[in-house]
């Protein structure tokens, strides 16, 4: 074997790094194989790469310098390259399988999630959000007739036998609202409440209850969209017991006012939770071109942005119902209410467009 | 990178079917080994006992403030007082810490730079973006949104019937089927997905943390002579052919073990096949040198594109 020092080389690659400089270089003049020499040479870059990646990792990133922070694209391409370099050269398991480990981990903080929930945040409320409703497409149709057709089924049920409201609706001991309650009980089940007292309470249990069960909608699309058609129907057959049960007192426009102040909210966001089960189901069991597991990847993500706003959603929700429609006491001021918070959200959702890098992987790019 | 299965030479076979290679944008192959089964049950154990301490604990805080400092007793909710509407604010809280550590737990910590929970970091795994792409914070609220049908639905199922008092025992079973399709769902890929991680493109990989070995063949280890003894061990080209880098890498492996047993045992069949003698308590220096001189042989063999994957392979030199 040739033993050509290389002293050049070796100095130019470690110039910057001290005191180890001298080290590595009288190190790699001694070492008998080529392949040692390349480590010896490389070896401080590595553990330069090595310490940042590990500081990082730790969550400390205010105690990495800029200088680092700038450096760490370069290194990991330079310990990328050690590694394939490693590869066809060198026989030292031990280096190679340090080289995999480092470049891994490198690889997972320079690829990693790009941006900061605080950035991602403002991405996903100018523009994101919508765009990802936009996305869902034909789904938001399909879950829309679910929906009608559920509450249609709900009075088509429960007028033809009354039993069924039971059914239906789990309402608990001493709940007035049963088939049969007189004008005045329901009348006053819409109205004069607002002296209940512990409204945030209620709101914040509305809430963690409403949001469990959209995420549940949402998470059943896996199984091919039924369940959440299924959830849809369920839910949205009692809505349509309701109505049968209020329409029957001339209370009907009344019932829609008290449900509009948050409902137009709600429904707005499990319809949407169901569309995003939907898009899922549909997406894999008719994968097109593409893998079933690809199908339902891309579907996942794209539906997920979908989701976390449907809990955003749902806080509104909760906070509409437990506060504005106490304290609004008459079927029109919550009409008023319901309906602008409808239009305001199909206004965000489908006429404001922001940006045209519709999808939430766009601006993901290295 | 021509050469895919150039790799390092597999060496357990049962951890090789859970190896996996991403190609990076650089063109780098790099691999991944797939979160065995076990490693990711008791992954999500620890997270559960942790969450589940952490409510217990944020619950019995609440509870300490409520009673004993405020000083109110429960029925009081409905005070328009101060005192009520400071105990409507401590269940306000309650309801919103349930809800963030049933949700936001996995959530948050996954969005890490370390892509991991608690209990996935002590047990050393990881979420990854499966075939080499960026993990988007998409993919980590899709893949948790899941737990919760996979995880907390049947226990809430059984709870329910329990509080409710009836139909305990279909409650049971049917939480129990539920439970285990879900629970049984990753033993039927490949790759170990649970049904979040196909909807969210992820799956759970292992993240080692390697030191950097010394070199074997740097130093006082890699001379002819030994230190010892003073014998010089040469080899000739012929009495180095006889083995490949598979032998190489045994014999690494040997070398960094360090037990004397199996060293005597190694350098014993080494001598056996080249015809040599080695002196009793010697051997170390002597496979230092046999190993020395190997890999300078089968390194030089692969510059000029002649590689020796074991003592099977013919030729290469």
């Amino acid at each position: 074997m040739s033993t050509n020092p290389g002293s050049t080389l070796a100095q130019r690659v470690t110039g910057w790094f001290g005191r180890s400089e001298d080290q590595a270089v009288a190190a790699a003049e001694q070492a008998a194989l080529r392949s040692d020499r390349f480590r010896l040479e490389r070896e401080p870059e590595w553990k330069r790469l090595e310490g940042i990646v590990a500081r990082i990792e730790k969550g400390r990133m205010r105690r990495i310098s800029d200088e680092d922070l700038l450096a760490l694209p370069a290194l990991y391409r330079t310990v990328a390259s050690s590694l394939s370099i490693a590869r066809e050269t060198s026989l030292d398991r031990a280096t190679i399988i340090y080289l995999e480990g480092l470049a891994q981990r490198a690889w997972f903080i320079v690829y990693g999630p790009r941006a900061t929930l605080g950035g991602w945040m403002r991405r996903f409320l100018g523009g994101g959000w919508g765009a990802s409703v936009r996305a869902l497409g034909i789904d938001i149709l399909i879950a829309l007739v679910m929906m009608i057709t559920g509450t249609v089924v709900g009075w088509l049920l429960v007028s033809s036998s009354p039993d069924w409201y039971y059914a239906l609706v789990p309402g608990g001991d001493g709940d007035p609202r049963v088939p049969g309650a007189s004008r005045d009980v329901l009348l006053k089940s819409l109205f004069g409440n607002q002296n209940e007292p512990a409204l945030a309470v209620f709101a914040s249990f509305l809430f963690s209850n409403n949001a469990q069960v959209s995420i549940m909608a949402y998470a059943l699309g896996f199984a091919f969209g039924v369940p959440s058609i299924l959830l849809l129907v369920h839910n949205t057959a009692l809505l349509g017991a309701l109505l049968w049960l209020y329409h029957g007192q001339g209370l009907t426009f009344e019932l829609i006012g008290w449900l509009s102040v948050h409902g137009t909210t709600e429904l707005f966001a499990i319809l949407l939770a169901g569309a995003s089960g939907i898009h899922i189901g549909r997406a894999m069991a008719f994968p097109r071109q593409a893998s079933v597991l690809d199908a339902a990847a891309a579907a996942g993500r794209r539906t997920a942005q979908v989701m976390a706003g449907v809990v955003l959603m749902l806080i509104v929700a909760a906070m509409l119902e437990a506060f504005a429609r106490q304290l609004l006491d008459s079927t029109a001021p919550r009409l008023i209410v319901g309906t602008a918070m409808l239009v305001f959200w199909i206004g965000y959702f489908f006429v404001w467009r922001r940006g045209q890098t519709a999808g939430p992987d766009a601006g993901d790019g290295a | 990178m021509a050469r895919a299965k150039a790799g390092p030479v597999r060496i357990d076979p049962h951890e090789d079917r859970r190896r996996r290679t991403i190609l990076t944008p650089e063109g780098v192959r790099l691999p991944l080994t797939i979160a065995s089964r076990g490693s990711r049950a008791a992954a999500l154990l620890l997270d559960l006992v942790m969450i589940y301490a952490a409510m217990a604990a944020t619950t019995a805080f609440l509870l300490w403030i409520g009673l004993s400092v405020l000083g109110i007793k429960p029925e009081r909710l409905d005070d328009k007082t101060a005192l009520g509407g400071a105990l409507q604010a401590l269940v306000i809280t309650y309801f919103i810490a349930i809800f963030l550590f049933r949700n936001g737990w996995f959530l948050l910590f996954e969005l890490g730079p370390r892509g991991a929970t608690p209990g996935k970091r002590i047990v050393g795994i990881r979420v990854a973006a499966r075939h080499g792409e960026r993990l988007t914070t998409e993919a980590v609220i899709a893949r948790n949104l899941l737990r919760d049908i996979e995880l907390f639905m049947p226990l809430l199922f059984i709870g329910g019937a329990l509080m409710s008092g009836d139909d305990v025992e279909i409650a049971a079973w049917a939480g129990l089927g539920w439970f285990l399709i879900f629970v049984l769902f990753p033993f039927f890929n490949r790759d170990a997905l649970r049904c979040g991680d196909v909807i969210a493109g992820t799956w759970v990989v292992e993240a080692p943390r390697r030191k950097l070995e010394q070199a074997l063949s740097i130093g006082q280890a890699a001379g002819v002579r030994s230190a010892a003894t003073g014998t010089e061990y040469r080899f000739s080209e012929a009495e180095l052919a006889i083995y490949g880098e598979y032998e190489l890498q045994v014999l690494e492996r040997v070398l960094r073990d360090d037990r004397p047993e199996a060293m005597a045992d190694v350098a014993e069949a080494i001598c056996r096949k080249i015809g040599w003698n080695v002196g009793r308590g010697d051997e170390r220096a002597f496979l230092d040198a046999y190993y020395t001189q190997l890999r300078a042989r089968l390194e030089h063999g692969m510059r000029f594109g002649k590689r020796k994957a074991d003592k099977n392979t013919p030729g290469a030199g």
